[in-house]
């Protein structure tokens, strides 16, 4: 009983992370069912077949490689832009710098719905058409202050004394950012990067106010599909998806250990 | 925070940049100016559409016709309140499941703080859609969470206090808020981490030692020094959950309906642009000013 | 000080540095001899660091001139100047080996002999087997010596420390300070040392600058400014000192001057009294005092009001009867110790004393002493 009393906190941890991991799990079980009917809610029967043939689903693939190209443009644009802007607000005092705080707050603190419709309108009125560039435009916008806010974070603990230093070792104002700055800020931007593209690629809600016909996303085949039934290969895509983050994050971590412990 | 103590001569003093003024200006244009473009003036312009009259066809003109807003507002004002209640609600619960995760990690998890931190991310990279509709299987009627909760009675508590209208769990009021709250999670986690990480866990040991039960040293040091996460998170969690509708739409029925579904469906569907662009604008507004209130209550205007 | 410039000196001419709200340097003339182990001391916040950030070229300076020999760098780049930096807390690159970091300045001058010449000064700091380690994973005392090693390289004009032993512990710090100065006397090379403990400045520097509130209180050799301070900081921070008000009397020989405390006259030398003062802080440092007569012909009687026993030596605390207490040390030499509550005599020499113009305050200084140094 004591034993259960001191571990508390870890059990409620524990629990709370099945809670967010059970629709995961859900999604790969399902990623082999061959459902009864069209609608893939319940397990009928054991198959691989969504997993031999990924695209067979009508607009899928495309979808996905739509989405996929969005998601990296938005997000290389996104994270040069954020980081342009975090590294100004980590490393000079200006002029208006709480209201540039403001403007990077702000799309954080605007429903998705609301930046959603107001591009609508401002498209509608510069007769902007719907379709690729207005969502790009558009997911652009609302990941550079997550970017922002990442590489801030590690702007803020990179000692200015190092900057210093390159300098007081004859490195010029360009070799200093390349040498030394940039590879210091590298986890931040990199982590900006990957919460830019996931942001993006996930957008369902935005996307909608802005996409034409022919520029379906990958959300939103889904949700087309969420009506008439969800194909099993988009719990395919979903499960790949997961593990290639898994795979992504952890390999990370280990080059980043191994990188330490081999000068060790 | 750094821009007084250049003032003061110690070593610690940071380098004077008085002379490169314009280089900030120029890191910070191209980003900025996008924002402007794409954030601030659709905001002008969604105002500006509220406040003409015409339809889809023949185009719209400025009227100024600000009886739109009473309209929208006399129409829908139950979806408005009613996403507030379940954001609110949803708000509350991601705190209280996010608080002990993102403490064992921050604090208890030791070396498999990576592995449990990646753990809260990853689910982010399937889609939030499949996820969502991976909640439609875990709560189906057939399935044995639904038939547990009946034997166990929970569906009828869940009915008495109106959270459901029948027996099942989906597609009742239950289900939206539910998911709600998983969907938000970790944008509630990764704050509180963050602010909990930074806590000395010295300061815990020395609130035990000056005679602070458990209880109280929580109360004392660790909730108030975590507060910047906890508003951060609330925020974070708040504000996207109220103009949500994907999770009333796909968990809910026809009695759950939230705000940004109308707003959505006006736009899209009925293509009345002027009374969307208001409903859009008074969900901003009321988003604005809660946040405002809260913030100032909270005392952490430094969100960022 | 010398009035000739040597070819590699380095020379302040009235450097000034002002902030919106304060000056944190006033205008500062200064020669630094080329080759010389030089201390720019003080406590925090009277400008040694601006100043030294000066010369590195990491602030720009309000007003004045920096030269070294016969060029100007007053505004030279900090990357384009020939001075490198040993910084506080070493600012060593984390994500650079220890070899990568120490060949960092002779890569951006495209040095072809790089490696090996990173190696040799990676010997001559004694840490040529970690060369391959990132700082991250070396203690303290190693850090410090990379740091040394990244500036030593570059065979700078002046090599700036800036508080560089700050970090380290009490046994390490007296180690080091005894490599630092071998390593500057088999280089050659120009040191400045910037540094609050002024036994650190003492024990390495050939000369030391003393400075307060940003402007240069003293220069000369440690042994100088210990025995001859100018002023009642110097006398204060450097060091303790007993500082006794009294008048000068007319009169006195070419070499003894006597003054006038509580009515007891005091000898001392005419050497160390300023110019045109009547008013003056006679001081003396405690262990120039003996307890008994034997010290010399300046006696004052007392009550000890304390006794503290350190090894090496004893310390008194002696109440004179108008209530001030004189610090004794007593070397532990096997002569009687007082004890607490005896009436003694105290005695010094003439030339023990020096005199210091009354009108400055007497704790100047005093309360800055930094007791972990």
């Amino acid at each position: 009983m004591a034993w259960i009393k001191r571990h508390l906190i870890a059990f409620a941890a524990i629990a709370v992370l099945i809670y967010m991991l059970v629709p995961n799990v859900i999604v790969a079980a399902f990623s082999f069912n061959d459902p009864k009917g069209k609608y893939n809610y319940n397990f009928n029967e054991f198959s691989t077949a969504a997993w031999t043939n990924p695209c067979g689903a009508q607009g899928i693939c495309e979808s996905l490689g739509l989405s996929l190209q969005i998601g990296v443009i938005a997000s290389l644009t996104a994270t040069v832009l954020g980081t342009m802007i975090a590294f100004a607000l980590g490393r000079y005092r200006f002029r208006g710098r709480s209201a540039t705080n403001l403007l990077i707050f702000m799309p954080m603190a605007t429903p998705e719905v609301v930046m959603g419709s107001s591009l609508l309108t401002l498209f509608l009125m510069l007769g902007v058409p719907s379709g690729r560039t207005a969502i790009l435009i558009a997911h652009i916008m609302f990941c550079v202050s997550f970017v922002v806010v990442a590489v801030k974070a590690r702007v803020a603990t990179l000692d200015p004394k190092l900057e210093e230093a390159a300098a007081d070792l004859g490195a010029n104002p360009a070799q200093t950012f390349l040498r030394v700055t940039l590879p210091l800020a590298a986890p931040g931007i990199a982590a900006g990067a990957l919460l830019a593209f996931s942001l993006s690629f996930d957008d369902y809600i935005i996307t909608n106010f802005n996409a034409s016909p022919s520029s379906i996303t990958f959300p939103m085949f889904v949700w087309g599909a969420s009506a008439r039934g969800v194909p099993v290969q988009v719990y395919v895509i979903g499960t790949v998806m997961f593990l290639l983050a898994l795979l992504f994050v952890v390999t990370g971590q280990v080059i980043g250990k191994r990188r330490n412990r081999q000068v060790a | 925070m750094a821009e007084g103590s250049v003032l003061s001569t110690g070593s610690s003093a940071p380098p004077s940049r008085r002379r490169r003024n314009w280089v900030p200006y120029a890191l910070l244009l191209p980003g900025l100016l996008w924002l402007v473009v794409f954030f601030v003036l659709p905001m002008v312009t969604l105002g500006s559409q509220s406040l003409q009259e015409g339809n889809v066809d023949d185009g719209y003109t400025f009227t100024g016709n600000v009886g739109i807003y009473a309209d929208a507002l006399r129409q829908y004002w139950p979806q408005y309140l009613r996403s507030f209640l379940y954001a609110g609600t949803a708000t509350v619960l991601a705190l209280l499941l996010g608080y002990p995760l993102a403490y064992f990690i921050a604090q208890k998890a030791g070396r498999y703080k990576n592995l449990v931190l990646v753990l809260v991310i990853a689910p982010f990279f399937t889609s939030f859609l499949i996820r969502t509709l991976a909640w439609r299987t875990i709560l189906s009627d057939d399935w044995f969470v639904t038939t547990w909760a009946q034997k166990l009675h929970i569906t009828d508590l869940l009915q008495a206090v109106g959270l459901t209208s029948n027996d099942s769990l989906l597609n009742s009021k239950f289900a939206v808020i539910m998911g709600l709250t998983y969907n938000f999670l970790p944008f509630m986690i990764l704050p509180l981490y963050t602010s909990l990480e930074r806590l000395d866990p010295r300061l815990i040991e020395a609130a035990g030692d000056l005679y602070a039960s458990p209880w109280q040293t929580f109360r004392k040091v660790t909730w108030p020094l975590s507060l910047p996460g906890v508003v951060a998170g609330t925020l974070l969690t708040f504000i996207p959950a109220a103009g949500d509708f994907i999770n009333a739409r796909l968990l809910g029925n026809t009695q759950t309906t939230m705000i940004g579904s109308v707003i959505d469906s006006q736009f899209l569907r009925v293509l009345d642009y002027p009374l969307a662009a208001a409903l859009s604008f008074i969900l901003l507004i009321l988003i604005v000013g809660i946040v405002s209130v809260y913030v100032r209550r909270a005392g952490t205007e430094e969100l960022l | 000080m010398s009035e000739q410039e040597g070819k590699g000196d380095l020379g302040l001419v009235a450097l000034t540095k002002s902030f919106a709200s304060f000056t944190a340097v006033h205008p500062l003339d200064l020669t630094v001899p080329q080759g010389s182990f030089f201390a720019l001391l003080g406590p925090s916040g009277c400008g040694k660091t601006t100043t030294l950030r000066m010369i590195a070229g990491l602030e720009e300076p309000t007003g004045g001139r920096i030269r070294i020999g016969d060029s100007d760098i007053t505004h030279t780049k900090a990357y384009q100047r020939n001075v490198n930096t040993v910084f506080q807390s070493y600012a060593l690159f984390p994500h650079m080996s220890v070899l990568d970091n120490v060949m960092f300045g002779l890569r951006r001058r495209g040095d072809k002999d790089a490696k090996a010449k990173a190696n040799e000064v990676l010997e001559l700091v004694q840490l040529g087997q970690v060369s391959d380690k990132k700082p991250t994973q070396l203690s303290g005392g190693m850090q410090q010596r990379v740091a040394l090693a990244r500036a030593l390289v570059n065979r700078p004009d002046v090599l700036l420390l800036d508080e560089p032993l700050g970090a380290l512990d009490l046994k390490l710090r007296r180690q080091m300070q005894i490599e630092l100065k071998r390593i500057q006397q088999e280089v050659g090379l120009t040191f400045i040392h910037v540094t609050h403990d002024q036994e650190e400045a003492m024990t390495m520097a050939d000369s030391i600058a003393v400075m307060n509130a940003g402007r240069l209180e003293q220069l000369g050799d440690p042994a100088t400014l210990y025995e001859q301070p100018q002023s009642t900081f110097v006398a204060n921070f450097l060091g303790q000192s007993n500082l006794l008000r009294a008048t000068v009397n007319p009169g006195g020989t070419d070499h003894i001057v006597t003054v006038r405390t509580h009515d007891t006259d005091l000898e001392v030398s005419r050497e160390h009294l300023p110019d045109g003062v009547n008013d003056v802080w006679l001081g003396v440092r405690p262990e120039k005092l003996r307890l008994g007569e034997a010290g010399g012909p300046n006696h004052l009687r007392g009550t000890v009001r304390d006794v503290s026993f350190s090894g090496v030596a004893t310390q008194y605390s002696v109440q004179m009867p108008w209530g001030q207490e004189l610090i004794v040390v007593q070397q532990n030499d096997g002569t009687a110790r007082a004890a607490l509550g005896e009436n003694v005599t105290v005695s010094w020499a003439a030339q023990h004393g020096f005199a210091l113009d009354a009108s400055q305050d007497a704790e100047a200084g005093a309360e800055l002493v930094d007791d972990h140094g």
